[in-house]
């Protein structure tokens, strides 16, 4: 590669003098001064949440209502801070889902401990954890920062399912009568 | 009226003392919430927006407004710094410690009693300038008073006892010495202008205003349009003065913390703050009265045309407000093309300040001192 030497060439009587710089770094403030403001004004306006974004981590429901997590207890076990804690429950004979196998009776997430890292949700087998839009955790006490069972499905709302997968298997199993079948 | 004319003179002259200082202080303080503000529109955000007590957030339209304006963030910072607990490093020299923000203090309120500020009309049709003391020395009093305030900052520098303050403090007494020769260069010409050879000789600066004030085209054009180069390096020097960017040596928070102030807190920081702004008010207006051309509204429309054009010549009070308003309004407008300035050039380095300041504005100075002295031996011949 040919080196292409180039002439500095020396400032002329008004570039020394700055004044002109000047004058034209003065316009572009100015210009600047009567810009529209590009501050969010947080507590009153919320930032857009772009789509994957990371949050705290939620519980959701499927289209049906029903709670999603059968307390496999995956997540807590993947957890690296260990900031989930799922005491497992039967599901009552009498309920619409007794079908599948277990349902949570409680289900803790610390957020003082919770490293927002989305483990849980890539560990889930039965799609019910997800991090989504919640960027904003604060409160008075250390407990009121344990997010519990109710606030966990109130965070997380309701996602569409592409599976069903228990009510397939309840369909299988009284049309063929196995797992399988 | 009368029964302020009935009153001794000494308490004539301090009830009009104060009531300068009662509006020059707030001025000051206002400018530092200005300050705020015009920093954050220029880099694109609105500035503090948030303070305002609960009972006046009731007020319909001047609560909302007020509170856009951080009007309260100016009351609640200085509260805040009134009522802070006012810290005595360990490691100081107390009472030159404590000395130093007084002093800062003094050169900055006193300058203002040679400064006019406005003018009426009396009976004669005689336009006399409204300030506390029309003395003929004027203008060298109001150098030789504001260039004590470089005591305050070395005393606060070096009585701090740490390394920060100290260099800023050094900083700062250099810079000011060296560029009070350009700037008091650079007023010359105007002096010589308005002292022409066999009248009585005055430094006042309402003499000046007068000058710029009278009739046909080479009298109503202001300074600034005869001698351009005095207005420029007069101005650079007032830059440099103040210690403003892109000259505050004193300062420059990236290389020395906060400079000379570094060990200061509270109210006493506080009261360097408001001293530095009312060096900026003062320094504004002397450049205003020395080369913009004082209370006239307009170059080539003196005071004494325009309140006739519009009727309210035979009104002194009228006349005098009105005077203050336009010199005012004059005055924050410099301080807001400081403000401007400050965001717009980048800090010089210490060398090139120096550099700037002896080898570039004192020959200009001399110079431009040399030529209009032959022009106006020629012209005045």
């Amino acid at each position: 590669m040919a080196v292409i030497k180039l002439e500095r060439k020396p400032l002329t009587l008004a570039e020394r003098s700055y004044l002109p710089q000047i004058v034209g770094g003065l316009k572009i403030t100015l210009k600047h001064l009567f810009q529209p403001k590009i501050t969010l004004q947080y507590p009153e306006e919320r930032p857009a949440i772009p789509t994957g974004y990371r949050g705290a981590p939620t519980l959701v429901k499927d289209p049906h209502g029903r709670e999603k997590c059968v307390s496999c207890q995956l997540c807590e076990f993947v957890c690296p801070p260990r900031a989930i804690r799922i005491t497992p429950g039967e599901i009552p004979a009498d309920s619409p889902n007794a079908h599948v196998e277990k349902a949570p009776q409680a289900f803790d997430i610390d957020m003082l401990r919770c490293i927002y890292c989305g483990l849980c949700q890539e560990v889930c087998p039965e799609e019910a954890i997800f991090l989504q839009n919640v960027y904003s955790t604060t409160g008075y006490t250390r407990d009121s920062l344990v997010n519990h069972k109710e606030d966990l499905y109130r965070m997380g709302g309701t996602l569409p399912d592409e599976h069903y997968k228990w009510d397939k298997k309840k369909e299988a199993a009284e049309q063929g009568g196995g797992h399988h079948g | 009226m009368n029964l302020f004319f009935q009153l001794p003179v000494i308490i004539q002259v301090l009830i009009k003392g104060i009531a300068v200082i009662a509006v020059m202080f707030p001025i000051a303080g206002a400018c530092s919430m200005a300050e705020r503000k015009i920093s954050a529109w220029i880099q694109g955000r609105p500035g503090p927006n948030r303070a305002i007590p609960f009972w006046f957030a009731w007020v319909p339209i001047l609560g909302p407004i007020m509170q856009k304006l951080g009007a309260f963030h100016l009351l609640a910072d200085g509260l805040k710094f009134l009522f802070k607990e006012d810290l005595v490093p360990g490691h100081v020299n107390k009472k030159y410690f404590i000395a130093a923000p007084i002093i800062a203090m003094i050169p900055a309120l006193s300058t203002v009693t040679f400064v006019p500020f406005g003018a009426y009309i009396d009976v004669g049709g005689q336009v006399v300038p409204l300030m506390l003391a029309n003395v003929d020395v004027g203008l060298l009093a109001v150098f030789a008073v504001s260039s004590l305030g470089v005591y305050s900052v070395i005393l606060a520098g070096w009585a701090s006892n740490s390394k920060y303050s100290f260099l800023g403090g050094v900083r700062a007494s250099a810079q000011l010495i060296s560029y009070e020769l350009s700037m008091t260069l650079a007023v010359v010409p105007v002096l010589l202008w308005i002292n022409a050879p066999g009248t009585a000789g005055t430094m006042s600066l309402a003499k000046a205003v007068e000058f710029q004030s009278l009739p046909g085209f080479w009298g109503g054009a202001w300074f600034v349009f005869t001698m351009p180069i005095s207005a420029l390096i007069f101005i650079i020097c007032l830059f440099a003065e103040t210690n403003r960017q892109p000259f505050d040596m004193a300062e420059s928070e990236a290389d020395l913390v906060g400079g000379f102030h570094t060990e200061y807190g509270a109210f006493k920081w506080s009261l360097f703050f408001v001293a530095e702004y009312s060096h900026m008010l003062v320094g504004s207006a002397v450049f205003i009265l020395l080369f913009f051309g004082g209370w006239n509204p307009l170059p080539w429309l003196p005071l004494s045309q325009f309140v006739s054009l519009i009727h309210v010549a035979q009104y002194p009070l009228v006349v005098g407000i009105l005077s203050i308003g336009i010199f005012l309004t004059k005055v924050l407008f410099m301080i807001f093309v400081f403000m401007w300035v400050r965001w717009t050039v980048p800090r010089f380095r210490y060398d090139q300040v120096m550099k700037l300041g002896w080898q570039k504005l004192l020959p200009l100075a001399i110079i431009n001192l040399l030529i209009t002295i032959i022009a106006i031996a020629v012209i005045q011949r």
